[in-house]
């Protein structure tokens, strides 16, 4: 594989990155599959690679033994019928074996290729899941989808196509040229001497079907995105009266990206006939070379049309092979990626086997701790805590004040960068992982579902869920189970409210809910296990009465008994907790009650006065 | 949506026969380029012939008489000419045909990209509100593509009807009983092709969907992955797209079964056919029938045949496939555009706040009716806060009055004058509205203040102080040219949405509406802007509010429950309403 394929897409990259060696050394070594039965495959494509060598040779042979030419008249020629059928026969019989050999290959090497992305794509996917998600975001996270889906299937489609033309090819252009030598080397220099310029004009052409190509792309997604924001933003659009200047950066889109087509469309307009054409010149030079110097040369007729065969059978690959150069380059990049993503290390190691933490309420306690995501600024600094069991913790702040990092350190989403945190008495990096997940339960702010039933999701809380549900698991909670956890928060007239019940299809993302019903989702989640300690994350955006109402209620029933820390975004949150603590850029700068705070004023007391609405008037 | 129903164009015919008719329609559109690509394919596939023939008399004239000594450099200088003469031919004739059917496609493709963009700008926002906006980008591409992608082929395919027919011919005319024997196996080659084309067609499109599933899943797992996380159901999430991913493996093993049966196939059988001619033609030759060369230029004939053959049977496939693709587009593109009535080029008198009269307005998104006999009145220059539970039809109403969606019955008059008699420019300059949702583009933070109007810095950053977001941006790299996106930098939703309020405010409207436009922003920031927007900015101010401190600034309230008033007047007319109460209890406005 050349280098230079790749160049282009180095420009604008990471310069210390692998070369396309490299990465396919390293791709060849992780994925043993491919290796798996190789040199089989390679001799299988040998054998077929023959197969297309048959006509050549066979014309060669019956022009110079089987019809020799009378020597008295001018056009006719002797028939060796002795020779010609016997030699048919056998290239006729040849002829299937190349092809079980060839349907051999391309099966072998299918099978290999899907069995290597089946693997990698697993492997990539774990890796995923094993990473630190505490500073996560969005656009990650659509770079971690992108590298499971499009990357790895980039890879699989290069492997079919891209990959088998690469190694057919290889071989059929070997076998060609050592044919041809063994026919007339002279003859052979000759044909690749008038071919070699081909190499540079095809580099170039290349190259700027690269360039071109990238340019293409780039207008594409400068369309798309025009084209999206007309849509997605149309209501501003209309509002504001602006649809006139939309409507001029659309259609200057539109036609950017038809001249960089058109322009692209050059390059690939003339690649294939290049090669045509040198391969033409190279027949033109055999005809030239061979009557003038064939015979003096000892060279036979037979061998000389031969070569007129074998010259265009050399050069047909290399048309098939620049059309997969644009795949090629594809794959790699995605290859490199997928393989820069395996090397970043998951941060968190679970301990093994680890300790059990213990049952009922659980204490709390944040020692000295800090916190900060990857190489960034202090979001929690020197952060003391300590909480009885059984206590209700509310924790206000705004936002980017740390309450929410205070959070996820809690449920070990990460771990702090200086400090302890005890849990239960015991270090949450010594706790075992299933101890660790049954007994403390986040309720986070934006209740995540699945497309699935509200039945199937409510049980993917139990940490092992239900055979037969599309969220597969070991064995757990039956419908008795479910529907007690809904009664026992009080949830149950909520369910007749669902078009279906607990069978209702919750939507992708659960979009057929509202944020406070798929809240009360996550409530019932945690209901189905028995955790010592609840992290509820309220939501900040508005939720119809009704909801909150049933959120309330629900979140009362299942606090009783059991440690809880809300971070808090209604009043009644905090006026309720048994402690407040007020966050503020990264430190806790007020502790006590409600009713204590209210009295100390500072921070608290201006949240306090904005939740009352009492600025204003 | 009823729109869809507006099919108008025919639909008689097989799938062939119509998408031959939507090619057709493609090359009335843009005829000259077609017609260059379709010259050029004759001229290569004449070509193509020619230099079988060429290699055929080459081996006669030059080669025989060469190596039996009756050989002329002459004669050896004069085929190699022609050999190089009828390549570039034939290699011209490919550029050509290449480059001129990628024109036609292009070309097509902007036309309907054209066709679609303009539709939308015509169709009602209800429209667009009916339909996920993956699906009408995936018009403007996706579709537009499969719509056209038939005219890249089409040119190739002639080219090989035309090679075919030229092929038949010359060896007809050269020697009819090996032309027979030549022409078992191409339509074998052909018939194979088709059985192929059937078989792994399907197994291919299997595949392909079930990359969707896989990618299904890994997206919904990802996205989870907190819940995923906290709950320890990594080995489980493993295990779900292991089944997915083993699903598409062994579909994608199917294809490869599929295509290692015929693929070998493809090649053996010109191999196959050569043999054959090759043993008689060996005949033919010693019987003096034919020449050495003859029996090369059929040889050289079929090989450059076995290709295009090939190839044939997808072509066919792409013709019917035109036709869902242009069907789709037709969904747009025959919908039925807003009706545009003659608006009156009536304007609001003088200057500063406009007060706004809502009387007896219904509305319906088709069969659902969502405001029902509405009317209230808001005074120039006060503050209203609009209170209703979800779906009660507030951000519905707040469409209307800035005009967005029209009222099936009632009116709305705006500084006295009725909606429907306003000029439209007039009114986007008089009544602004920020959207709950708040939209930029990705461009500057100017920019998307500005709109494009040209607007001194000056009032930018005032528009931006109001919005309590001249701050924030101060402290951006590049301030007001900070771009804002994917590439630029990224703000969160309370800094979104207080970029759209400047946007609102830099326009100095006289009506300012906010649809729950400042949700994500911190409190006592909220409070802030309300507070400078009341001191500030002479206009009247339409709030939807949840939060009791927006609630509270109001000089009027008004209740909207299922589509209906239920309740107006000043903030203690309005205490002991049940509804209202029932709504501002969940927001503690009780305490207060």
């Amino acid at each position: 594989m050349s280098n230079h394929a790749v160049a282009t897409d180095e420009l604008h990259d990471d310069p210390t990155r692998a070369g396309a060696v490299v990465v396919l050394r390293r791709g060849l070594r992780e994925s043993p599959e491919l290796r798996a039965g190789l040199v089989w495959t390679l001799l299988f494509a040998t054998l077929g690679a023959a197969g297309q060598l048959l006509v050549p040779i066979l014309i060669q042979q019956i022009i110079d033994r089987g019809l020799s030419p009378h020597e008295s008249i001018g056009g006719g020629r002797t028939f060796d019928t002795g020779f010609v059928y016997p030699a048919c026969a056998a290239a006729a019989l040849a002829t299937v074996v190349v092809f079980l050999a060839n349907r051999a290959t391309l099966y072998r090497l299918v099978s290999a290729s899907e069995r290597a992305v089946y693997g990698l794509r697993l492997r990539v996917f774990s890796h995923i899941h094993s990473l630190s998600l505490a500073d996560q975001n969005a656009e990650r996270r659509g770079t971690y989808v992108a590298r499971v889906t499009a990357d790895i299937d980039s890879l699989s489609q290069f492997m079919e196509w891209g990959a088998i033309a690469w190694i057919t090819t290889t071989v059929l252009m070997g076998a060609t040229l050592l044919v041809m030598a063994f026919y007339s080397w002279a003859l052979t220099l000759v044909a690749l001497l008038m071919v070699a310029p081909l190499y540079l004009v095809l580099r170039r052409l290349q190259r700027g079907l690269l360039a071109a190509y990238d340019r293409v792309r780039t207008r594409v997604g400068e369309m798309m995105a025009e084209v999206s924001e007309s849509l997605m933003g149309v209501a501003v659009v209309r509002a504001y009266g602006i649809e006139e200047r939309i409507d001029r950066r659309l259609k200057a889109a539109i036609s950017n990206r038809y001249t960089a087509q058109v322009f692209a469309n050059r390059y690939t307009a003339s690649i294939f006939p290049v090669g045509d054409f040198f391969g033409a010149l190279a027949v033109a030079a055999v005809v030239l070379v061979g009557a003038l110097y064939g015979p003096r040369w000892g060279l036979s007729e037979g061998r000389v049309v031969a070569f007129l065969f074998l010259v265009s059978l050399f050069l047909q690959p290399l048309a098939e092979i620049s059309e997969t150069f644009d795949q090629t380059q594809t794959a790699i990049a995605g290859w490199r990626k997928v393989q820069a993503l395996l090397d970043v290390r998951a941060e968190l190691v679970e301990p093994d086997p680890g300790v059990a933490l213990p049952e009922g309420p659980l204490t709390v306690r944040f020692v000295e701790v800090d916190h900060r995501y990857r190489g960034g600024p202090l979001v929690l600094q020197g952060l003391e805590v300590e909480v009885p069991a059984g206590a209700h913790v509310a924790v206000v702040g705004e936002t980017g004040s740390g309450k929410t990092t205070f959070a996820k350190l809690l449920c070990r989403l990460a771990d702090p960068a200086a400090g302890r945190i005890l849990v239960g008495g015991v270090d949450l990096r010594d706790v075992a992982p299933a101890s660790r997940r049954e007994a403390i339960r986040m309720i986070p702010q934006d209740g995540f579902l699945f497309n699935a039933t509200v039945r199937e999701n409510i049980r993917y809380g139990q940490v092992s869920a239900s055979p037969g549900s599309r969220l597969p698991g070991g064995p757990g909670a039956s419908d008795a189970d479910v529907d007690a956890a809904m009664r026992a928060l009080g949830l149950d007239r909520w369910v007749a409210t669902l078009a279906h019940g607990l069978d209702t299809e919750a939507g992708e993302r659960g979009e057929n809910l509202s944020v406070g019903e798929r809240q009360l989702v996550a409530l019932a989640r945690a209901q189905l296990g028995s955790p010592g300690l609840l992290i509820l994350d309220e939501a900040t955006s508005a939720v119809d009465p009704d909801t909150e109402r049933r959120l309330g209620d629900a979140m009362r029933r299942l606090s009783e008994g059991r440690t809880t820390i809300t971070i808090a975004h209604r009043l009644s949150s905090a006026e309720a907790a048994d402690t407040v603590l007020v966050f503020d850029a990264g430190r806790i700068v007020q502790r006590g009650t409600h009713a204590e705070l209210v009295r100390a004023g500072g921070v608290y007391g201006r949240l306090y006065r904005s939740w009352l609405g009492n600025t204003g008037g | 949506m009823n729109s869809d129903a507006v099919l108008a164009r025919p639909r008689r015919g097989g799938p062939f026969l119509r998408g031959l008719r939507v090619v057709a329609s493609y090359v009335r559109t843009h005829p000259l380029p077609f017609a260059v690509a379709v010259s050029s394919a004759a001229i290569y596939a004449a070509a193509t012939v020619a230099s079988a023939f060429v290699l055929g008399r080459v081996t006669d004239l030059v080669l025989a008489p060469a190596f039996s000594g009756h050989g002329t450099t002459r004669a050896a200088v004069l085929g190699a000419l022609a050999v190089i003469t009828v390549a570039l031919v034939r290699a011209f004739g490919i550029v050509f045909r290449r480059f001129f059917a990628g024109l036609t496609a292009s070309r097509m493709e902007r036309t309907l990209r054209e066709q679609v963009v303009d539709r939308y700008r015509e169709l009602p926002l209800a429209y667009h509100r009916s339909r996920p906006a993956g699906e009408l980008i995936a018009h403007t591409e996706a579709d537009v593509l499969a719509a056209t992608n038939v005219l890249h082929p089409i040119p190739y395919s002639t080219a090989v009807v035309l090679l075919v027919v030229f092929a038949t011919v010359s060896l007809i005319l050269t020697d009819p009983f090996l032309a027979v024997i030549g022409f078992f196996v191409l339509p074998l080659l052909a018939v194979l092709n088709r059985i192929y084309g059937g078989r792994v067609e399907p197994a291919m499109t299997r595949a392909q969907e079930q990359v969707g599933s896989v990618s299904a899943v890994a997206h919904e797992s990802v996205d989870g992955a907190l819940v995923v996380k906290t709950l320890g159901r990594e080995r489980a999430e493993v295990e779900r797209l292991a089944v997915e991913a083993g699903r598409l493996r062994d579909q994608r093993m199917a294809v490869g079964r599929i295509r290692s049966n015929f693929e070998p196939g493809f090649d053996a059988l010109p191999v196959l056919g050569n043999v054959i001619l090759l043993a008689v033609g060996s005949w033919r030759v010693s019987s003096g029938a034919i020449t050495t060369g003859t029996l090369v230029q059929f040889l050289a004939l079929f090989q450059l045949l076995s290709w295009p053959i090939r190839l044939l049977g997808f072509v066919l496939v792409d013709i019917p496939r035109a036709v869902v693709g242009r069907e789709r587009l037709d969904l747009v593109l025959l919908a039925a555009p807003e009706p545009r009535p003659d608006r009156g080029g009536g304007e609001a008198a003088g200057a500063g706040p406009l007060g706004i009269a809502v009387s007896g307005v219904d509305f319906a998104y088709g069969e659902n009716r969502v405001l029902h006999d509405l009317g209230f009145e808001v005074p120039a220059g006060q503050t209203v806060a609009l209170v209703g539970p979800t779906g009660s039809g507030k951000s519905t109403l707040l469409e209307l009055l800035v005009g967005l969606e029209r009222p099936s019955a009632g009116q709305i008059r705006v500084g006295g004058v009725a909606l429907a008699d306003l000029d439209p420019a007039e009114l986007r300059r008089a009544v602004t509205m920020v959207f709950q949702e708040s939209f930029l583009f990705g461009a500057t933070i100017r920019e998307n203040v500005t709109l494009g109007d040209d607007v001194p810095d000056a009032e930018v950053w005032a528009a931006a102080r109001l919005a309590q977001a001249d701050g924030f941006i101060g402290e951006l790299d590049g301030g007001l040219d900070a771009v804002i996106g994917e590439r630029g930098v990224t703000l969160s939703g309370g800094q979104r949405q207080r970029i759209a309020l400047a946007r609102a405010l830099v326009r100095r409207p006289r009506v300012l509406i906010l649809d729950d436009a400042t949700s994500a922003v911190d409190p006592h920031v909220e409070a802030a802007i309300l507070d400078g927007l009341r001191r500030d900015v002479r206009c009247t101010l339409l709030v939807v509010a949840h939060r009791t401190s927006t609630i509270a600034l109001a000089d009027r309230i008004v209740v909207l429950d299922g589509g209906r008033v239920v309740a107006s007047g000043t903030p203690a007319e309005v205490e002991h309403d049940p509804t209202f109460q029932a709504i501002v209890s969940a927001y503690e406005l009780a305490r207060a």
